[in-house]
């Protein structure tokens, strides 16, 4: 989003809590949010990737779907097979336009009776706005505004849920659970955006501050703000919504061609499809890759990609990935020019660096399957 | 020896002709872990108030500028290995350029550290 007047910003449940610790607070997604505390963007993505890192994700929307035959009235708008999909089991989907554009991506769970879906903060009323308009009038869409999002990333998540006298052992990577912490009940999932095993916990605003107190009095936890939640979602190589990801690109031309689901591509009955199944058949003109930079100058958003002197692409994503030790990119190019090993250039102020097409994500995944 | 100071948070220490320049702490801490410095070449002349370098944070790239005009005789080559001098030391270690002053003049322009403090304290 363009920075609004803060004056517009709404306030996250856990705005007194950030600044206690020590946020630098910037507006994102219509909120005001922590992008780092004192310990700085480097340091809390490595300790996410070695510890626990704890996210306020409040500013996300939490929807539920529900009313006859909601599955079916979701397929009609989404790649996924959620007519298939287990209770308690997530699906990473897409909310699509007639021609196949990505209007967000978004996480489907389902739920005894309805499906738990969360969108991007910034899309939130469009994407209420687009089911509400287009799903029948049977099916109903209630936005959670009363419940908060925390997320713990990293490889020691699991025992800190534990030491709470969470049960979690039983919920592996892409399930969800009611689970009762110290008498409250939440959702938690085994999710996350960071690449390394975790959990996203929706809660009652009333109880998340508690929750994010007992949750960092634990030696393995420190909170983690916006900056180090967007290099660590790059290095594990996956897309943001309004950089990587827009209306003018598909789920294929993204390289998300695994979220359409096999019977979903058999049968088609999305909006898209069309077009979606022809560049499935076909290929498509270009496509999302994962862009290993040389030297240490990092390259951003924007900056152009070349194959010689033939621009082929611009930058979506990039910037410094601190596991990796050096600057990494998402940049849509001529599929042509996207084959894994391909040698490219991306011009920073004038200057053209070295860069290699790699297979993503840049750092390994450590899901908990 | 004299340090000075500009709005736009960069210092320049004066000895002689010569002036060492960089970025304060106040500098360091609003753009977080800096990653990558781009430092002139040795010979550049820049005008007051011209691009001296380019900080590139986590975040994102900011401009430093020079504080006065003056030849690059020097620019900091440990900041190509260990960019993160600049959050550790910025106002020692962490200089960017050494320049030969060609306007001293100039630095009448600028704040002393009392005055630069006081500035901060306003932000």
């Amino acid at each position: 989003m363009t920075e609004a007047d803060h004056s517009e910003l709404k306030m996250l449940p856990l705005d007194a809590l950030h600044r206690e610790l020590g946020a630098k607070m910037v507006p994102f997604s219509g909120f005001e949010m922590p992008i780092q505390y004192e310990d700085g963007i480097i340091a809390e993505h490595l300790w996410t990737r070695s510890r626990a890192g704890l996210f306020d994700v409040s500013h996300m929307g939490q929807l539920e779907v529900r009313g006859k035959d909601a599955a079916k009235a979701l397929e009609a708008h989404m790649p996924g097979d959620f007519i298939g999909l287990k209770e308690g089991r997530l699906r990473y989907s897409m909310l699509l336009d007639d021609n196949g554009g990505i209007l967000d991506d978004l996480m489907v769970t389902r739920r005894a009776d309805h499906f738990y879906i969360v969108v991007n903060g910034a899309m939130k009323k469009a994407d209420i706005a687009h089911l509400t308009r287009h799903l029948p009038a049977s099916i109903e869409v209630k936005e959670r505004a009363d419940l908060a999002l925390l997320a713990l990333q990293g490889p020691k998540a699991a025992a800190v849920l534990e030491r709470l006298g969470a049960e979690v052992g039983l919920i592996t990577f892409m399930r969800g659970s009611e689970v009762r912490v110290r008498g409250v009940e939440m959702w938690i999932s085994r999710s996350g955006y960071t690449g390394e095993d975790g959990f996203e916990i929706s809660l009652p605003v009333k109880n998340a501050a508690g929750l994010a107190r007992l949750l960092l009095k634990d030696k393995d936890v420190k909170p983690v703000g916006l900056g180090a939640r967007d290099s660590l979602r790059m290095e594990a190589g996956l897309p943001l919504y309004g950089h990587d990801l827009s209306r003018m690109s598909t789920p294929i031309e993204a390289g998300l061609t695994f979220a359409v689901s096999k019977r979903r591509k058999m049968e088609g009955g999305f909006a898209g499809f069309a077009r979606i199944d022809r560049q499935i058949k076909e290929g498509t003109k270009v496509r999302r890759v994962g862009l290993k930079i040389d030297g240490r100058l990092p390259a951003r958003e924007g900056a152009g990609v070349f194959a010689g002197e033939r621009k082929t692409g611009v930058l979506t994503s990039g910037g410094h990935a601190p596991s990796v030790g050096g600057p990494i990119a998402m940049a849509f190019v001529a599929s042509e020019d996207a084959g894994d090993g391909t040698k490219l250039q991306v011009e920073v102020r004038g200057k053209l660096l070295d860069a290699t097409v790699v297979p993503m994500p840049f750092v390994p995944h450590n899901y908990v399957r | 020896m004299s340090v000075y100071y500009t709005e736009d948070h960069e210092w320049v220490s004066v000895e002689g002709d010569t002036g060492i320049v960089g970025i304060t702490d106040y500098a360091q801490k609003q753009l977080g872990d800096v990653v990558f410095v781009e430092l002139p070449d040795v010979g550049k002349v820049l005008d007051q108030g011209a691009e001296a370098a380019v900080v590139e944070s986590v975040k994102a790239a900011s401009e430093v500028y020079a504080p006065v005009s003056g030849e690059v005789m020097e620019a900091n080559e440990a900041l190509q290995d260990d960019p993160a001098i600049v959050n550790a030391s910025p106002e020692e270690n962490g200089w960017f350029v050494k320049l030969s002053l060609s306007d001293k003049s100039q630095l009448d322009e600028l704040m002393d550290q009392a005055a630069y403090k006081a500035f901060v304290k306003t932000l």
